[in-house]
């Protein structure tokens, strides 16, 4: 990180905005697959619901979460950009999430500049190291989901 | 909460009474003076972001002073050896200046006798000897181990390994609204099962002061043995083991100003001639034969293989600086500090103070309406401040206050008014952004 941090740019922009104007932050209660997942280095907490329909498509993403600003603005940017999504897709924008959010050195994948665009508003975390557990807990839950056992069976 | 601290001036005595005999106890009739005392510290005059740093994590580690470095240092450029072996000059020049570090940590706590000081890694490795060597001597299935709702991690994971190994029972002394320990609901615990209650002298989580005069007495009326993790609570009220009369008790070097890597147990005599040893190697043995190993005496048995040298020695400069300073000199200017540090912080609205305990040491835990405590850091950093935010290592505390995390701000005996300040605008302004 600069010797001079840029700790009110990070939370002047699309951070500061998301963790006031959480988007999709509900419960899903005939979701398909769900986790839950915490961190233990804060015991920050996020669960992610998902309702992949028959064609495979991510037909509704929700979060829940007991997380800091950076956590919380992750999870909501990432229900926006996964919405209509297929796994494979949601597994691709995660990596280039984690990208944006460390080294930003990927180039966007075919048809998802729009994606990769929406997503780089946060690449501010690139700055604070110390902060990309925390960025990257909602994806991490998001993929455990993707794993995991269906709900309902 | 406002009357959370009323009794607040009064309690400086009750603590300060058990200084009385020991070392750092010692009068000074000058007045602090914490300007000069900063210069001790280079440290504290490093830019952070284009700032001053302002350094309120000193429950999780001190920042050190030249003293300490230059012990350390000079040791290494002069008098450096392997201990205890060698019969060449330097090696027993090695021996005695580990030994004098001995001969002060024992001043210090007030010990009856110097071998009564084994030194470890850290305060966590003293625990978790005694669990294992207390444990093997003196615990079997059934027995039971009492600790209190606000221990650290260190004090609450070595018993439970030992519960898994040897099926004691772990009885744990509830927390009330204010983090406190109610001296009735510890008691009533102590069974004529209970063989050991292992209790945090100050909570690092919340700066709450248990009162352990009283619970050591309980305890030994019931015939328990007491373990105090000195860990917080050395640094703001030292520890005068003889007039607490605990059975044990563990700190850690580097929250003491020393180095990181060394840590101290002191034990009573008989006790610790009573348990087997904790490692075995190099430096404990008194004979060893392939049939058969006598062991060393006491401090050795429990210092397998060549210990920290250098950072005992530069812990002993540690202590000769506390003395100087004067331990109850320091006590005040923390006192004062926390005082002020929690009417600043009442100031902002949208603030909760977790932990009101009438007796506090040093540490400010808190939680803002809108903003999580890394957020509340993260911003605080961006001012050149270093605060602590998360659970601190005590997740049951976090728990019993309905919190994931909290920020912390901790004083030592280097910060100053000037600084609450700083500290006290920036929590407001982080109020401000976050405002919905």
């Amino acid at each position: 990180m600069n010797e001079i941090g840029e700790t009110s740019d990070l939370y002047e922009g699309a951070i500061l905005e998301h963790d006031r104007h959480p988007r999709n932050r509900r419960a899903m209660v005939n979701c398909s697959h769900t986790a839950r997942s915490e961190n233990p280095a804060c015991g920050d907490e996020v669960c992610v619901f998902l309702a992949i329909d028959d064609r495979g498509i991510i037909g509704d993403i929700a979060f829940g979460s007991k997380s800091c600003a950076i956590a919380t603005a992750s999870a909501s940017l990432m229900t926006e950009v996964l919405a209509g999504k297929t796994p494979a897709q949601a597994r691709i924008l995660s990596d280039h999430f984690h990208a944006i959010a460390t080294d930003g050195a990927e180039a966007p994948p075919d048809g998802m500049e729009v994606e990769i665009e929406q997503l780089a508003t946060l690449s501010g975390l690139r700055n604070f190291p110390a902060r990309e557990k925390c960025a990257m807990l909602p994806w991490e839950t998001m993929l455990a989901a993707l794993e995991g056992p269906k709900e309902g069976k | 909460m406002e009357a959370a601290y009323s009794g607040y001036g009064q309690l400086g005595a009750v603590e300060r009474s058990l200084l009385e005999g020991c070392a750092a106890g010692e009068n000074h009739s000058a007045p602090y003076d914490v300007e000069k005392v900063r210069t001790d510290f280079p440290i504290l005059h490093r830019p952070v972001r284009g700032r001053p740093l302002v350094y309120l994590d000193t429950a999780a580690s001190a920042q050190k002073p030249v003293q300490v470095m230059e012990a350390e240092r000079s040791f290494y450029a002069e008098d450096y050896a392997n201990v205890h072996r060698g019969l060449y000059f330097l090696s027993q020049r090695a021996t005695e200046c580990y030994d004098a570090a001995r001969r002060k940590v024992q001043a210090f706590l007030n010990a009856r006798y110097q071998h009564e000081i084994i030194f470890t890694r850290s305060a966590t490795e003293a625990i978790n000897l005694v669990a294992a060597s207390f444990g093997e001597a003196f615990l079997k299935n059934g027995d039971e181990v009492v600790i209190t709702g606000l221990e650290h991690h260190s004090n609450i994971v070595p018993w439970q390994l030992l519960r898994s190994k040897k099926g004691i029972v772990l009885k744990v002394a509830p927390l009330n609204d204010r983090g406190e320990v109610p001296l009735e609901d510890f008691k009533k615990l102590l069974s004529p099962r209970t063989r050991l209650a292992a209790l945090a002298h100050v909570s690092n989580a919340l700066g709450t002061v248990l009162p352990v005069t009283e619970m050591i007495r309980a305890a030994h009326s019931a015939g328990t043995k007491v373990l105090i993790d000195g860990s917080q609570s050395i640094v703001h009220l030292g520890a005068n083991v003889r007039k607490l009369d605990c059975d044990f008790f563990v700190f850690s070097g580097h929250k003491l100003y020393g180095p990181t890597g060394i840590g101290v147990l002191y034990g009573k005599e008989a006790l610790l001639e009573a348990m087997p040893p904790y490692q075995g190697g190099g430096d404990m043995i008194a004979r060893v034969t392939f049939e058969e190993t006598t062991f060393a005496p006491l401090p050795a048995k429990f210092e397998a293989g060549t210990p920290a040298i250098a950072q005992a020695v530069a812990l002993g400069a540690a202590t000769d600086y506390l003395i100087r300073l004067g331990l109850d000199r320091i006590y005040a200017h923390e006192a004062r500090l926390l005082e002020y540090a929690t009417s600043r912080l009442r100031e902002i609205e949208s603030l909760s103070i977790i932990g009101t305990a009438a007796n506090k040491a040093s540490v400010v835990s808190f939680v803002l309406d809108g903003a999580h405590p890394h957020d509340i850091a993260q911003v605080l950093d961006s001012r050149g401040i270093a605060i602590r935010a998360g659970h601190h290592c005590a997740q049951p505390v976090m728990t019993r206050f309905g919190v994931p995390a909290t920020a912390r701000a901790s004083f030592g005996l280097y910060n100053t008014f000037d600084e609450v300040d700083v500290f006290a605008e920036a929590v407001k302004s982080v109020e401000a952004l976050f405002q919905r």
